[in-house]
C-alpha cells in the first residue's frame, strides 16, 4: 500500500501544480456568478435554472479534469521516460496502475469539494439554506462515477498510444452512456434480431452512470433525500465496474514492454 | 566470489510488426557473471544489445529464453530491485517536482524510514552538488543538473549494485569527470557498478573488468589488461574484437 500511496501523492501534486483545474474552476465560477447576478423576466424561481446549469458545468468540468489528467499519466511517463527509473525500483506494475488510479480519484475528489463548496455558497446566498446531506449524496455518487471514468481512461491509456485520442474516445463513450445509456433497452425493443440482442448486450454491459448524473435533480428541485441503502448499492455497483477496468488495465500492462 | 548479477543463455527476440518478417534477435545466449565490489564496463557498438540486456535485468523486457538474476533473485520479482540503483540514458524527471520531492518520492518506494530518507536525501544532494537547487522545480534545471538528479535518485537507497546506462552521454567534460569521480568513490565503498558506455578511455580508467558484445553475442570478457593484450589501447582492442575493417581512402 505504501507504494500505491507514494505514486498517488505525485499524481495529486501534479494536478494542483498544473493550470487545468484552476482554469476550469475560475471559468465555472465566473459563468455561475454572472448567471446568478441577473434576474431574467423577474422570475422568482430562476435559482432552479442557475442550480441546474451550475451543476451541469460542474459535471462537465469534473469529467474534463478526470479524463485529461488520467489520459496523460502512463503515456507521458513512457514518452518522457520517467517510467524507467520508476519501474527500476521495487514497484510492481499493478501497484503503479492502482497508484495512478488512486491519485487521479483522490485529486478529483478534492476538485469536487472545491466545486460543491462554491455551489453551496452560491445557492445559500440566494436560498439561505444548506441541505448538506443532499449535497453529500449527490457529490459522493458523482465521485464514485468519476472512479469508473478514471479506471476506463487508465485502461484506454494503455491501449491507445496518444493521450488525445484516448481522451476523445473516453469523452464520447462517457457522454453516450450519460445521454443514451438508459434508453438502450427501449431502443432494443424496436429493432429486429440480431441487432436487438446486440443492443441488449450493450445495455447490460455498460456501466450505468446516469443515476448519479440525474441525482442533480435532488438539489435542483429540492427533493427529499434518497435512501442510504440505495446510495450504498449504487456506490458498490460503480466500484465493481472501476475494479473490473483496473484489473483489465493491469492485465494489459503486465505484458507490455516499457522500453 | 559473491556473484551479484548473473545471466544464463539469455536470448531476447523482438517480434516484427511487419507481416511474415522474422523476429529481430537482440540477444543470443548471453552469459554474464558480475562479482561483488567490481566496476564492470559493458561495451558494444550501437544496436549490439547493451540496453536490451539492461532492460532485461530491470524487468522492462521479458527474455525469450534463458534467465537473469540479481542477488540470486529472478529479475521478474520486484524485490530483486530493492538493492539496486539505476540511471537511464537521457531521462527526464517529473518537471513539476523539486529535486527534494522527487528523492522523497523514490525513498518512499524503497520503504526507507522518514528520518533515514531525509539523511540520504541530504547526502546524495551533497554528493551530486545540487544542495543549493534542491527546492527548485526540476523544469528549471539544465541538462547537466537533470543528469545529476538522475544520479542522486540512483543512489537514494544506498544501492549495492548500480546500473548505469551511458551515464556520461550528453555531459560536458566537467560533468563527465564528476560522474567518474562518483563511480570511483562508490568503488572505494565496495559497491558494484555495472555500466554501459561508448567512452572507452573512461572505461579503461575506472573498470576492473569489461565485456564486449556485438550483434547480441558476447565477444570478450575479462580484465581490461587481458582484453587489450599487446594492443596500444582499449579502443584498438574493441575495434578488433567487434570486427571493424577500416576502409582504405580513395
Amino acid at each position: 500500500m505504501n507504494n500505491i500511496f507514494a505514486v498517488a501523492g505525485v499524481v495529486i501534486k501534479e494536478l494542483y501544480r498544473r493550470k487545468d483545474f484552476y482554469v476550469l474552476f475560475i471559468l465555472t465560477v465566473v459563468i455561475c456568478l454572472v448567471m446568478a447576478s441577473v434576474n431574467i423576466y423577474n422570475d422568482n424561481e430562476i435559482i432552479r435554472y442557475i442550480k441546474a446549469l451550475c451543476l451541469l458545468l460542474i459535471w462537465i468540468s469534473s469529467l474534463v479534469i478526470a479524463i485529461t489528467t488520467t489520459a496523460r499519466q502512463i503515456p507521458v511517463e513512457r514518452e518522457q521516460r520517467t517510467l524507467l527509473p520508476l519501474l527500476a525500483k521495487p514497484l510492481s506494475r499493478p501497484q503503479l496502475i492502482f497508484g495512478k488510479f488512486l491519485g487521479c480519484w483522490l485529486a478529483c475528489g478534492l476538485v469536487l469539494v472545491c466545486f460543491y463548496a462554491f455551489f453551496g455558497a452560491l445557492v445559500a446566498s440566494r436560498e439561505h439554506a444548506w441541505p448538506l446531506l443532499n449535497y453529500f449524496q449527490v457529490a459522493f455518487l458523482h465521485w464514485m462515477t468519476l472512479g469508473v471514468v478514471i479506471a476506463l481512461t487508465l485502461l484506454g491509456s494503455l491501449v491507445f498510444a496518444a493521450p488525445s485520442s484516448n481522451s476523445t474516445i473516453c469523452f464520447v463513450i462517457v457522454s453516450a452512456i450519460l445521454c443514451v445509456g438508459r434508453y438502450l433497452d427501449v431502443m432494443a425493443l424496436s429493432r429486429q434480431e440480431p441487432v436487438r440482442s446486440l443492443v441488449y448486450c450493450i445495455y447490460y454491459a455498460i456501466p450505468h452512470l446516469e443515476i448519479p448524473f440525474e441525482m442533480r435533480n435532488l438539489i435542483v428541485h429540492d427533493w427529499p433525500l434518497i435512501g442510504w441503502n440505495f446510495v450504498a448499492l449504487d456506490a458498490l455497483y460503480l466500484l465493481a465496474y472501476a475494479a473490473a477496468f483496473l484489473i483489465a488495465a493491469c492485465l494489459v500492462f503486465r505484458r507490455k514492454a516499457v522500453n | 566470489m559473491n556473484i551479484i548479477l548473473r545471466t544464463e543463455k539469455l536470448r531476447v527476440e523482438f517480434k516484427s510488426r511487419e507481416f511474415r518478417q522474422s523476429p529481430k534477435v537482440a540477444l543470443r545466449g548471453l552469459d554474464l557473471e558480475i562479482n561483488a565490489g567490481e566496476v564492470f564496463g559493458f561495451l558494444g557498438p550501437n544496436g549490439a544489445g547493451k540496453t536490451t540486456t539492461i532492460n532485461v535485468l530491470l524487468g522492462f523486457v521479458r527474455p525469450t529464453s534463458g534467465s537473469a538474476s540479481l542477488f540470486g533473485i529472478d529479475v521478474r520479482q520486484p524485490i530483486a530491485r530493492q538493492r539496486i540503483g539505476y540511471l537511464p540514458e537521457l531521462t527526464y524527471y517529473y518537471k513539476f517536482l523539486t529535486a527534494e520531492e522527487l528523492l522523497r518520492f523514490y525513498s518512499r518506494i524503497f520503504s526507507l524510514p522518514r528520518a533515514e530518507a531525509e539523511k540520504r536525501i541530504d547526502a546524495v544532494l551533497k554528493l551530486v552538488e545540487l544542495e543549493s537547487a534542491r527546492k527548485r522545480l526540476i523544469k528549471t534545471y539544465s541538462k547537466g543538473m537533470q543528469q545529476r538528479v538522475g544520479l542522486a535518485q540512483a543512489l537514494i537507497n544506498n544501492p549495492d549494485l548500480l546500473i548505469l546506462d551511458e551515464p556520461t552521454s550528453g555531459l560536458d567534460p566537467l560533468g563527465r569527470m564528476k560522474v567518474r569521480e562518483i563511480i570511483q568513490r562508490l568503488k572505494s565503498e565496495g559497491k558494484t557498478v555495472f555500466f554501459s558506455s561508448h567512452e572507452l578511455g573512461e572505461v579503461e580508467t575506472v573498470c576492473d573488468r569489461v565485456a564486449i558484445i556485438s550483434d547480441g553475442e558476447l565477444k570478450a570478457v575479462g580484465r581490461v589488461g587481458d582484453i587489450m593484450g599487446p594492443r596500444a589501447s582499449l579502443e584498438k582492442a574493441f575495434l578488433d574484437i567487434v570486427g571493424y575493417q577500416p576502409q582504405s581512402a580513395p
